[in-house]
């Protein structure tokens, strides 16, 4: 198994009751709460963890983007890898990923990580997305063509990245008379594609589809929720005549390991509680814009609203398997069940979420690379 | 006044058009909600006008186009409406969206219109004036918000949903987004045009809106100098339903 360090680099110094008062620490939390001061502290600090991770040996450190939020403070994961690029020699970089409908152009995005993946010889990983709902009145993108436009960036991207230049291009959304990308990326024939998402089929049929075979991440969700997504991509994979490898499929979660189950709960419990119930939370209307998902998958969540919306403890997130938190045997045997249920090839931990502080996140990626990670790499 | 109900393919769009009355042809346009129901204005109006009130493409028990990308389509959509129904001296109503639609209409053509009646139109910014965020709003907000008065409001609360008013809802929801969620709820370059809407126009505004605030009033002075503009006091967004007998009364004079 490929474990992966990631990072959403949340403002951890946020105050929490204005997070809360004001609903959400999305789009319209008013930024007089970030304070640039603190910011500074925080990005050098979480690119210090993100470097560490490679000297404890995790095989990818991965950075995302976010707009318009406290959730995570990467407007552009760009500026973030690219500072990964020189500052690690071995670790892949991820970027997980790009929002293309978001960006004015995708050839922006071709030529970014194009010039990352050249830098560093060939360690970037592509990771595309659509970005979230919120982030779909950060440009005022319309989201109900999100997903053409999706399509449409991405097919402009991979044809850069591989196609001889120049050539036009002629698509709904994006014309272009010359593409012909300066600087080509590095690998061959182009830095693998990764898809993070929060789990549709719509995206699992897109994927998995024998012309991409792109790896697909389930992120942030319930472990059976997890596993019923996993399943769908390997099923489709059969429905499209071929078997997945287990490096098609990933799961990002995030994990506290502590000195004892008790200790890791009673340390974990007030940052992971943070980021579970102020940093993630936002109300359906803006989660969930007109045409960012179809509506029947809309009228789905406006059942499960009270389930969804209302706040979870970390004994609740730690039984759905939200959260791995305990000591290293403990978070090891839970991996390794979770493993062994969805033989996913890639696992994304985030070791810092919330409010953690420094020393709390250290020491956390220090007992998972030393007590847990060598057991998973032999999966 | 009995109005009937049936379906026209329009651009290959069938569309949901309720007609009822005597008189000169007057073309309701809807706005984000919809049009579900026949109000008691369309009845009122009937007794004076050959009232249609289609569900716009995209609205309603009426077709998704493939071809509904923006408002300007919307606009060519009801001039080959209007051509094909063999409309003339028409008076062109339109609230809120629907004001909009009937100003991309009119800068476009107006051969078939006698006039214009925009309701608290959308369509156009306002420098200083912050219309609400419909995308924002829970829903039970939003509904608190048309009304001024609130006792309305309860009663279009109290209206029992049924799964196919869900249905509509998303769907009328997903089309306002298609065709306006950025630049939200108007077209910076419908402005640079008005000049040519030739028919006499009248803008009624509920002075106590709190969708699109009457002070946007001011830039429809400005823009449309010759339009009669009158002020209901004690409505909201939507005045003709709030306050139908005044609300006609200014529409017949």
């Amino acid at each position: 198994m490929q474990i992966v360090l990631f990072h959403l680099m949340p403002y951890a110094d946020l105050d929490l009751e204005a997070g809360r008062g004001n609903g959400t620490v999305w789009l319209n939390l008013p930024n007089r709460n970030f304070d640039p001061e603190k910011g500074h502290r925080l990005y050098n600090r979480y690119l210090d963890e993100l470097e560490y991770g490679e000297t404890l040996g995790f095989d990818a450190v991965s950075v995302n983007e976010h707009h318009q939020t406290a959730y995570g403070l990467m407007p552009s994961p760009i500026v973030t890898a690219s500072a990964l690029a020189r500052c690690t020699k071995n670790v892949k970089i991820c970027i997980l990923g790009s929002a293309l409908p978001l960006r004015s152009h995708p050839l922006t995005v071709a030529e970014e990580h194009a010039m990352i993946d050249v830098i560093t010889g060939g360690r970037l990983v592509s990771g595309f997305v659509r970005g979230i709902g919120a982030e779909y009145h950060t440009f005022g993108v319309n989201p109900t063509i999100s997903h053409d436009r999706f399509h449409e960036a991405h097919d402009l991207i991979v044809r850069a990245w591989t196609e001889p230049g120049p050539f036009a291009f002629q698509g709904k959304h994006y014309n272009v008379t010359y593409v012909n990308l300066w600087p080509r990326p590095y690998q061959k024939p182009h830095p693998p594609i990764w898809i993070p998402s929060q789990g549709s089929k719509e995206t699992i049929d897109w994927a998995s589809h024998p012309d991409r075979r792109y790896t697909y991440l389930q992120t942030f969700s319930p472990a059976k929720v997890v596993e019923r997504y996993l399943k769908m991509y390997r099923d489709t994979c059969r429905g499209y005549g071929y078997e997945a490898k287990d490096s098609q499929l990933g799961w990002a979660v995030p994990v506290y390991v502590g000195e004892s189950d008790h200790k890791a709960r009673e340390e974990a419990k007030p940052h992971f509680e943070a980021f579970r119930n102020v940093f993630v939370r936002m109300p359906l209307e803006m989660l969930l814009p007109p045409g960012y998902t179809s509506r029947e998958s809309l009228k789905n969540v406006m059942q499960a609203k009270a389930q969804m919306f209302g706040d979870v403890t970390i004994d609740q997130a730690t039984e759905l398997g939200l959260f791995v938190c305990g000591s290293a045997a403990t978070v090891r045997s839970a991996l390794e069940k979770y493993w062994s249920d969805m033989r996913f090839g890639n696992l994304l931990v985030m070791c810092q979420f919330g409010t953690l502080p420094a020393d709390l996140a250290g020491r956390n990626m220090e007992r998972f690379a030393r007590g847990v990670m060598p057991a998973l790499k032999k999966l | 006044m009995k109005f009937e109900q049936r379906f026209i393919q329009v651009d290959g769009c069938n569309v949901n058009l309720r007609r009822g009355g005597r008189g000169e042809p007057l073309l309701f346009l809807h706005g984000a909600s919809g049009a579900p129901v026949i109000l008691p204005f369309m009845e009122k109006l009937a007794e004076r006008f050959d009232v249609l009130v289609p569900e716009h493409p995209g609205y309603g028990q009426s077709d998704e186009p493939d071809w509904l990308d923006n408002i300007h389509d919307l606009a060519y959509f009801y001039l080959d409406f209007l051509k094909q129904l063999g409309l003339r001296n028409v008076t062109l109503m339109g609230n809120s969206m629907g004001g909009w639609v009937a100003m991309e209409i009119a800068v476009r053509d107006t051969s078939r219109l006698k006039s214009l009646v925009l309701v608290s139109p959308a369509g156009i910014r306002a420098p200083g004036v912050q219309p609400a965020d419909i995308f924002l709003m829970p829903d039970e907000q939003l509904v608190r918000n048309l009304f001024h008065d609130q006792k309305l409001a309860e009663a279009r609360l109290a209206v029992p949903v049924t799964p196919e008013a869900v249905d509509i809802a998303l769907k009328n929801k997903h089309t306002t987004a298609r065709l306006a969620w950025e630049p939200r709820l108007h077209d910076p370059f419908l402005p640079k045009w008005l000049h040519r809407v030739d028919v006499p126009v009248k803008i009624i505004w509920g002075k106590e809106d709190r969708i699109l605030p009457v002070a946007f009033l001011d830039e429809y002075r400005r823009l449309l100098p010759k339009a009669e503009i009158h002020i209901v006091e004690g409505a909201g967004h939507l005045p003709h339903a709030e306050k139908p007998d005044l609300f006609v009364e200014l529409v017949c004079k």
